[in-house]
């Protein structure tokens, strides 16, 4: 380990690990009112670090669905950081070893790929490791208070807060539907058929699992022949 | 039970992103997938939200409210954080108005 770099990547993570806590604070909350207990909740977020996937995961519990649903939907949702874990690849130094690339696959987030990637200078273990840490802790963390303090909070600070990672949600696809329209089609044709799966009474067999599933599939589908992006359209 | 699914849910991510920095390490060029996988972030994120997020409260107005604060500052690209608060406050304030 190199004492300095693993410095360098501790500072990057602080604002990670802030965001993180507050994000998955109303996850908790979500994980302990759909049936999880404090620790279930706060080891789904170490085991896991995702956002979107462990959201989607709960609701498959909640929902009691199949494994292979939750296997499917784990695999659809989280698809794109086998992209980010890629193009990782291609930017880690060399004295990276196999086992090291083992450990640091457990944590690429979105957030902490991007600060990686952004990285000036060669992409050391030790950056990477001290980058992922406190995110880590903030994410599981927050997780747990957000579990703990669900049971204490009053009705009205609950029904408040479960709107906290929608939010999240629409803060990360929105701005990117403003600056590309075939991000917002696509976002809208989701939209819709979500609806329409949830709505009409002739799908009410759909489970919530499967219903993200499709979703995802059929309007990314319709993204990918409709607006195939450039080589360096989609900004990853 | 739960832990069945946290356990699969688990493996399924670690194996989706150890791979690509392990053993498969080639580009993807084909066009096609590379599209697909660029708009699944919004896609899912999008199906997930709608309409669940309109039953996540106590009413369906002050939901409607939290969607509103959400997208107004999200269109002015404010941060995660700021966004998801202005949610929740908005739903806040709607209730006890109500």
């Amino acid at each position: 380990m190199r004492r300095q770099e693993f410095q360098y990547g501790l500072r990057d993570g602080v604002p990670i690990a802030a965001g993180y806590f507050s994000v998955s604070f109303s996850f908790g909350i979500m994980a302990l009112g759909g049936g999880l207990s404090i620790f279930q909740a706060a080891l789904t977020s170490l085991t896991n670090m995702t956002s979107a996937g462990q959201f989607a995961g709960l609701q498959i519990i909640i929902a009691g669905g199949t494994l292979l649903e939750m296997a499917a939907t784990q695999l659809i949702i989280n698809l794109r950081y086998a992209l980010m874990s890629l193009s990782l690849s291609q930017k880690l130094s060399k004295d990276v070893t196999l086992w090291q690339r083992f450990v640091i696959a457990f944590a690429n987030t979105d957030e902490i790929f991007a600060v990686a990637m952004s990285h000036q200078r060669e992409l050391t273990f030790s950056y990477i490791i001290g980058l992922q840490i406190l995110p880590i802790v903030g994410w599981t963390a927050g997780t747990a208070c957000g579990a703990a303090a669900g049971s204490m909070l009053p009705a009205a600070v609950n029904s408040a807060l479960s709107v906290a990672l929608y939010g999240m949600f629409l803060a990360v696809v929105i701005p990117a539907a403003k600056k590309a329209r075939p991000v917002l089609i696509t976002a809208l044709l989701a939209a819709a058929l979500s609806c329409i799966l949830y709505y009409v009474p002739w799908f009410s067999g759909v489970s919530a699992g499967m219903s993200i599933i499709l979703c995802t599939v059929v309007a990314s589908l319709f993204g990918a022949v409709v607006f195939p992006v450039s080589e360096e359209g989609g900004d990853k | 039970m739960a832990y069945l699914y946290m356990a699969m849910m688990a493996l399924v991510t670690y194996l989706i992103r150890v791979i690509p920095l392990t053993f498969f390490r080639k580009k993807i060029e084909n066009p096609y997938i590379q599209s697909f996988l660029y708009y699944v972030p919004y896609t899912c994120l999008t199906a997930m939200t709608f309409p669940a997020i309109f039953y996540a409260t106590n009413s369906v107005v002050s939901a409607l409210a939290g969607v509103l604060a959400a997208v107004i500052l999200a269109f002015y690209n404010k941060s995660l954080v700021t966004v998801a608060a202005a949610a929740c406050i908005a739903v806040f304030f709607t209730e006890h108005f109500l």
